[in-house]
């Protein structure tokens, strides 16, 4: 099938490629662009470890097809990180919510979105809000002290 | 195996005019929303179409409409703007549970009602609250808009009444008084499971009786399914402990559950009794 052009903003910065149009846009960030801190787990939309900001909501990059996206705002975990550690990343650290790394670059960006949406989760939210990220090795409840924490600081 | 994302094509439509035309000229293009199904096909390697077509921003298909006398949703309106709706949450409360239920945040953010339903899964969330709500379809082509009833949508495992070249502008919401409304999923786990039973509930109450009564489940049929044999049995009268025994034994007659990975028909016979005594037993 013809190749497709495709544009996006980035991490802030603007994008474009010419690729096939069912290429998804988790390949697209990995693969085309290099960031692989988005990571595939499930490649199913069940794990949430290729989660993304996607126009300002979060999405699983394994379920995209890149040209229904084309013009879109993407943030990865990179934007996160590029100016130092954001706080929920720092709450992440200090109440231990990361351990093999997999699933913590989709929890972080999850919780980000969350406390965007709602700054002052209760214990209930925040593991609605992160139900949708998977992970094997913490047990959650670390995780879910890092949100509280995070939130606390946030005022 | 995954697919080959060569050997598919993906087309964005300017326009709901556009996506009619491609989906309306015969040849193999099929419909895609916010891919939370389709996708999970085509990243297993059984997508069984080769060519995509996307309804672009799909403007046409977004909004939420409150009018007097109902409620009209766009197909592509996703489980998020359905749950934080404020007339829906006060209205369809059934709706909004079900699209809370529905993947975690990321698929409620991409998934639309229009897309859950065109899917056509028995597990679907939604679908058996619009059967309890008695909801109306729109559906159009390049020949023109027509309206069906939800009721009569699902014909059999996946089968609709929808031509290939036909596709769901909106979901229509009849508005009308509704005390009672109860639904409830089994499910493996509270987040993100795929439904084992989903039960839902809407009635009025007239006394110790019942009215309008309206009952459907999902995950008991190769269809979402209406219980109509049952709703008849509840109408009859006071809800007493016999007419709960007759509409156990109906409802029971009505589902064909099989069993499956998610569960067996043994179990799902044996819930889909317990909701229905459990929620008489509340209201009675």
């Amino acid at each position: 099938m013809a190749l497709c052009s495709v544009s996006l903003l980035l991490n802030g910065e603007r994008r474009v490629l010419q690729t096939h149009p069912m290429k998804r846009l988790l390949d697209v960030i990995r693969e085309d662009f290099g960031l692989t801190g988005t990571k595939e787990g499930c490649g199913e939309g069940e794990c949430g470890a290729c989660s993304v900001i996607l126009n300002g909501q979060l999405a699983n990059s394994c379920l995209v097809p890149i040209l229904q996206v084309d013009g879109a705002t993407v943030c990865t975990i990179e934007e996160v990180g590029k100016h130092g550690l954001h706080p929920v990343q720092q709450a992440f650290i200090e109440a231990g919510g990361a351990q093999c790394g997999i699933c913590t670059p989709g929890m972080v960006l999850a919780s980000i979105e969350l406390l965007k949406r709602n700054p002052h989760p209760t214990l209930e939210e925040i593991r609605e809000g992160l139900a949708g990220n998977l992970c094997r090795c913490t047990g959650y409840l670390r995780i879910f002290e890092a949100v509280q924490k995070a939130a606390e600081r946030a005022g | 195996m995954r697919s080959s994302v060569s050997e598919y094509d993906l087309v964005v439509a300017k326009t709901l005019t556009d996506a009619l035309a491609i989906v309306g000229n015969g040849s193999h293009w099929r419909p895609i929303a916010g891919g939370t199904d389709l996708m999970v096909l085509f990243n297993a390697g059984r997508l069984p179409y080769r060519g995509l077509v996307s309804n672009g921003q799909g403007e046409e298909l977004r909004g939420i409409e409150v009018r007097n006398n109902d409620i009209s949703i766009g197909a592509s309106v996703t489980y998020t703007e359905i749950r934080n709706h404020s007339v829906l949450i006060s209205e369809f409360p059934l709706l909004c549970q079900a699209a809370s239920w529905t993947g975690g945040v990321a698929t409620q953010n991409r998934g639309t009602i229009g897309g859950n339903i065109a899917n056509a899964s028995p597990a679907a969330d939604s679908c058996p609250m619009l059967l309890a709500y008695d909801a109306e379809l729109e559906l159009v082509s390049t020949c023109g808009r027509r309206r069906v009833s939800y009721a009569s949508f699902h014909k059999e495992y996946k089968q609709m009444q929808l031509r290939p070249d036909e596709l769901i502008t909106s979901i229509i919401l009849p508005r009308k008084e509704r005390v009672v409304q109860y639904a409830r999923k089994v499910g493996t786990r509270k987040a993100q499971a795929i439904a084992k039973v989903l039960f839902a509930l809407t009635a009025n109450r007239d006394g110790n009786a019942l009215r309008d009564v309206r009952i459907a489940l999902g995950s008991v049929a190769p269809i979402p399914l209406r219980c109509v044999e049952t709703e008849k049995v509840l109408e009859k009268g006071e809800v007493t402990p016999a007419l709960v025994k007759i509409a156990k034994e109906t409802i029971a007659r009505e589902i064909r559950p099989i069993s499956d990975v998610r569960s067996t028909d043994e179990y799902r016979s044996k819930v889909t009794l317990n909701l229905l005594g459990a929620v008489l037993e509340s209201v009675g």
